[in-house]
């Protein structure tokens, strides 16, 4: 019994959310990585009710994307999948804009660099957003995404 | 046991979303309309100084004697689209009568997203890039538009965070412009 009463001591690093602003990145579990072939990290993101992101390929030009960028590490990029938006309509905008609400889905698809050595090591990056509700707008933020990797 | 322990590192995962995601995240922000407060509960609204689009140095103070519509926005902010033509409108009918507005952007990219946009819009009141210190002195701004109706001895007389309705905005205009005709008219007789 007493052990439940320190749960967040006995997580692993890696199950840790991460967050920023109105949006946050469910924990990400440990990604096992064979060299030689691709491997997709899906990453669960949750956004609060009543808030919009504009999608990655925004309806008007004066929008800010999302984007998820890595940086340089043990995984080279091959390509990243963003969900399909949706289209909605509010109530400061004259057609529907291309957004993501609720919870989405961003897969990565990696491969391991060349001269990565085996054994654990992480992957950095961010997901820059600007949000909305049907009134106002936050600025655009950067959430801080981290991804364990064990190469193999 | 297993699924025990993979049950309660799901709850804590969980609980820690909520937690984490809960301190960091911004609180829901909510539309707030002011009507015009009394004067007896009305602040003095913070001095600033910035810069408009042709380098020139700008004061709050330097419209003291006037009525002046504050709003903060950006190029990216939708809401703020919608509003902006409304404020050309107040600028174009009120101007004569010691109303000015001042629009602040709070774009980071700076004066080169800013010019082409108002250029588009043909925005005819003074746009001012704004910065941390002036989101700081207004309590954050930490959504946009936010607008400040700020009377003629220099204090804020309303407030609106989000879009609001442009009767909203007129009704305090002109509440503030009937206020000082009759302050006038009572100070003539």
């Amino acid at each position: 019994m007493a052990s439940r009463r320190f749960w967040p001591a006995l997580l692993p690093g890696f199950l840790l959310a991460q967050s920023s602003g109105v949006l946050s990145l469910a924990p990400v579990e440990k990604l096992a990585a064979r060299r030689g072939a691709t491997v997709d990290a899906k990453m669960a993101f949750i956004l609060q009710p009543g808030y919009h992101t504009n999608s990655h390929t925004p309806s008007e030009d004066y929008l800010i994307p999302l984007k998820l960028t890595w940086d340089k590490g043990p995984l080279e990029v091959v390509e990243v999948v963003y969900p399909k938006p949706h289209f909605e309509k509010y109530s400061f905008s004259e057609k529907p804009l291309s957004v993501f609400t609720g919870n989405f889905h961003i897969v990565t698809r990696f491969k391991v660099a060349a001269g990565t050595p085996s054994g654990p090591n992480m992957m950095s990056g961010k997901l820059r957003y600007q949000a909305c509700n049907d009134k106002a707008c936050l600025p655009p933020k950067n959430l801080e995404v981290k991804l364990p990797v064990v190469i193999q | 046991m297993v699924s025990n322990s993979s049950r309660l590192l799901a709850a804590a995962g969980l609980s820690l979303i909520l937690l984490l995601g809960g301190c960091k995240s911004s609180k829901p922000v909510r539309a707030a309309g002011g009507s015009v407060k009394p004067e007896s509960q009305r602040k003095q609204a913070p001095d600033f100084s910035l810069k408009d689009g042709d380098g020139r140095t700008v004061r709050l103070a330097d419209y003291r004697g006037k009525i002046v519509l504050l709003n903060f926005w950006a190029t990216w902010c939708g809401p703020c689209k919608i509003e902006m033509p409304w404020f050309m409108d107040f600028e174009r009918r009120y101007k004569d009568q010691g109303f000015a507005v001042i629009g602040v952007s709070m774009d980071e990219e700076g004066w080169s997203v800013v010019k082409p946009f108002l250029e588009d819009l043909a925005v005819n009141y003074r746009i001012l890039l704004g910065d941390a210190t002036i989101a700081e002195l207004y309590g954050g701004v930490e959504a946009l538009p936010t607008t400040f109706l700020i009377d003629r001895e220099g204090r804020v007389a309303a407030t609106h965070v989000g879009l609001a309705g442009k009767s909203q905005f007129e009704d305090g205009i002109q509440t503030l412009l009937a206020s000082t005709a009759a302050g006038i008219s009572a100070g003539a007789k």
